[in-house]
């Protein structure tokens, strides 16, 4: 297999978080809006600047990323429609690397955003995919927490981990949250209260789930001498990979896409784990983030419940992990949820974090994507190195 | 008002699971081309992609990968039945599927059978049970899962009625349910007042009279929880040349069955509707005792198979009406019943003490379409495998005339 073009001079800027809020009376398209209207600030650009759109949402039915031209008043030359959930930024980004360096955008702004109505999870859940809807929603099990259930007590049985184990994760990732202005969290978790949590679907307790809400994340794609002239920030895109429906004769989910392509990943990025200032998982579920720490290759299979108890996870620690707090402790907007990673990420490297929360002297990221658990395991993985590219 | 129910929504292939879970059984889709077994059903095969794919009976073994006890849901339905114990499955036969796990299942178990059962909404539910165990849901105590306990209609602590109850499967009937813990049994009867063993009430019932059907749904329609009409076992022996036994059998099976939707219908869909708040209280199912003769036309038998036919097909309107109430009407497809019909044209035969065995545990394990007995199950093979064949066999079968056929 020949390796893939590297992505030369283009490069991802002007990271945008749109305040997460719980609930929210206002449609996926304002939030939308809400993040173009950032990333127009941020980069100093007008609408009509932008002539590239990727665009993901749950809650934008009846539309698609078409209705959003019109509703908008974009006029592109370039449009996409990413339903990959957790995956989504990663993909995203791929996809609006591609297009900017072959010359079919110039420059490409990467949106996700759902709002949460009262009932808009419930009506996702039930409408989320053909097999849910026919082989799980009917045991009772709306949205992915039987799924992930399952997953969990099958690695605690077969690796051996505790539940204290993903409680020191979700304690990590509050204590980052409560570095940041705008997090939905905003009091501490100790490992007695994560503990102690009423029980969802065991032995998944309250803390190890999201929390639904309203939100939207986005950034550029464009051509560095655009951003160097713009006078932005940004981050230079070293290797990325995507991987659907990985290993699908495994009789249940304990590794990803990752772990096919990790090591073509790494050697395109030409960095080492080590290199590594911090990572970025998708985090829905904490036992998630342990698959991604093996399968990525920061420890063998088996041993991430070892690996979580020899390191530290803030962003003051050994292993910065989810450093904005991840979904865990910021609340999953929908699709933007498949994004927090990679806006946090860039944020991180080019030297502009949220708030409180800098990783001391981080340069090397890596951003990891899962998504769509569209029966009883997750289809979609992703993951990109990202490095500072400097302002 | 509309009792809360699991979800109805399911692609037009997942339906596919319902034919097996109707009769009791797993069957899951196979490829003709490369013999893979899958399940979520699908449009073509997952392995070779071919679209030559049908339902195959399954033994349901395999391998508990991992458990969670549910103690939340989004849907309303499910919110009342909490907690809900659930199990991943990875069958022998291949694919991995999301099952109810029924008590019987420990949480240490490795090896499990699953098979297919009906919801409240009359879909399709895998459920799973100890590898060695009884894969059976009611005979109540069985399970402490009222959701489970929804997938039968057990009759243990139930109000049931029989129709035609002083006469032949009637009377074996009565018994049966009797054993079976009904708190009350009615026995409808349409002749003189016969005697009954204690628990039980006569209550006068001619389903051949509109106002003897009014009646009876007035005094004890509103208290019913399972009624089972038995009048096709009581058509009068009929004579081909005779049209009053043609327009009497008519009046039995069919009109009967009409009167008595027409009268406890109603109350015993609000009362199933009614029992949402309170699981495994309410009306719960309506039984037709039909004949196979209702599936497929025998000449010899022309003017009583025509009277079954109707009445299966109105019985499947009123499965229709009474679903949404959460109300299974089961329909029963004897052969030849002996006490009935002996010197049949069918080698095996059934007493009628069997055949009522055989629709109270219909109602124990939640089966919707019953066809008791060696004789009803081969035929309803040959019926599933090839309608068309059935009928041509049917056609050269020559029973004696002056004979009825259950």
């Amino acid at each position: 297999m020949s390796r893939a073009q590297r992505y030369d001079d283009v490069v991802v800027t002007a990271p945008v978080t749109v305040p997460y809020v719980r609930h929210s009376s206002d449609g996926a398209h304002w939030f939308v809006a809400r993040a173009l209207e950032g990333i127009l600030q941020q980069s100093h650009l007008v609408k009509d600047d932008l002539d590239g759109l990727c665009l993901s949402s749950f809650t934008l039915a009846p539309d698609t990323a078409v209705g959003l031209t019109q509703h908008l008043g974009l006029s592109l030359r370039w449009l996409d429609n990413i339903p990959m959930g957790g995956a989504s930024g990663v993909v995203a980004l791929r996809r609006a690397l591609r297009a900017v360096q072959s010359g079919d955008a110039s420059i490409v702004a990467c949106v996700a955003a759902d709002t949460n109505q009262i009932d808009t999870f419930r009506d996702t859940l039930g409408n989320f995919s053909r097999f849910s809807q026919d082989a799980v929603y009917p045991y009772g099990a709306g949205g992915p927490n039987a799924s992930f259930a399952f997953l969990t007590a099958h690695y605690m049985r077969t690796y051996g981990a505790r539940r204290e184990d993903f409680g020191k994760l979700c304690v990590a990732q509050r204590t980052n949250a409560l570095r940041i202005p705008h997090s939905l969290f905003n009091k501490p978790l100790t490992l007695q209260e994560y503990m102690e949590a009423r029980p969802i679907a065991e032995p998944l307790h309250l803390f190890d789930c999201v929390m639904p809400c309203a939100g939207a994340e986005a950034f550029l794609v464009m051509r560095k001498g655009r951003a160097v002239d713009l006078g932005l920030r940004f981050a230079e895109v070293l290797a990325t990979m995507e991987r659907h429906n990985a290993f699908p004769d495994d009789p249940i989910q304990t590794r990803g896409g990752w772990a096919l392509d990790r090591d073509e990943l790494f050697a395109q990025a030409g960095v080492r784990h080590d290199d590594i200032d911090l990572l970025q998982t998708y985090d829905d579920y904490p036992v998630i983030s342990l698959i991604q720490i093996e399968d990525l290759g920061f420890c063998a299979k088996g041993e991430g419940p070892g690996f979580v108890r020899d390191h530290a996870f803030t962003v003051d620690g050994d292993f910065p992990l989810n450093t904005c707090g991840g979904q865990l402790s910021m609340g999953q907007a929908g699709a933007a949820g498949g994004y927090l990673g990679l806006t946090e990420a860039v944020r991180q490297i080019t030297g502009a974090p949220l708030g409180a929360a800098a990783v001391p002297n981080a340069r090397v990221a890596l951003v990891s994507g899962f998504g769509m658990i569209n029966y009883d395991r997750g289809l979609c993985c992703g993951a990109a190195i990202l490095a500072g590219g400097g302002t | 008002m509309t009792a809360s129910l699991p979800p109805l929504a399911r692609s037009r292939a997942a339906l596919g699971l319902i034919a097996g879970a109707a009769v009791g059984r797993l069957e899951l889709q196979v490829c003709r081309q490369c013999g893979a077994v899958q399940y979520p059903p699908r449009e073509a095969c997952c392995r070779c992609l071919s679209s030559a794919l049908h339902w195959k009976v399954q033994d349901g073994r395999g391998v508990l990968l991992a458990e969670t006890i549910l103690r939340h849901s989004q849907h309303d339905y499910f919110r009342q039945h909490l907690p809900i114990r659930l199990g991943l499955v990875r069958l022998d036969c291949g694919p991995s599927a999301v099952v109810y796990l029924h008590d019987n299942v420990l949480p240490s178990a490795s090896r499990v059978q699953v098979t297919a059962h009906l919801d409240r909404a009359g879909l399709a539910a895998l459920v799973a049970f100890a590898a060695e165990g009884v894969m059976r849901i009611g005979n109540a105590g069985m399970t402490r899962s009222s959701l489970l306990n929804e997938m039968v209609c057990d009759p243990k602590g139930r109000k049931v009625l029989v129709t035609s109850a002083d006469a032949g499967v009637g009377v074996a009937l009565v018994r049966s349910l009797l054993d079976a813990g009904a708190e009350t049994v009615w026995a409808g009867h349409a002749g003189p007042p016969v005697a009954v063993p204690d628990g039980v009430q006569l209550v006068a019932l001619d389903i051949t009279d509109d106002q003897s059907v009014h009646h009876a749904a007035a005094a004890i329609g509103n208290e019913v929880d399972i009624l089972i009409n038995t009048a096709a076992a009581h058509s009068a022996p009929h004579d081909p040349a005779d049209l009053s036994s043609a327009r009497l059998e008519m009046d039995v099976s069919y009109f009967g069955l009409l009167r008595l939707a027409q009268a406890f219908g109603p109350m015993m869909r609000a009362r199933g509707a009614g029992s949402a708040a309170k699981p495994g209280r309410g009306a719960c199912a309506w039984v037709n005792l039909l004949s196979l003769f209702a599936l497929s036309s025998a000449p010899g038998k022309r003017t009583f198979s025509a009277s079954q036919a109707a009445a299966c097909s109105l019985s499947r309107s009123l499965r229709a009406d009474m679903q949404p109430a959460g109300v299974r009407v089961i329909n029963v497809f004897p052969g030849v019943v002996d006490d009935v019909d002996r010197e049949a044209s069918l080698p095996a035969t059934l007493t009628a003490t069997s055949l009522a065995r055989s629709i109270v545990r219909a109602l124990q394990d939640g089966i919707e379409d019953v066809y008791p007995g060696e004789a009803a199950q081969d035929w309803y093979q040959r019926w599933r495998d090839d309608p068309k064949a059935l009928e041509r066999e049917l056609a050269v079968v020559r029973p004696p005339t002056k004979r009825s056929a259950v």
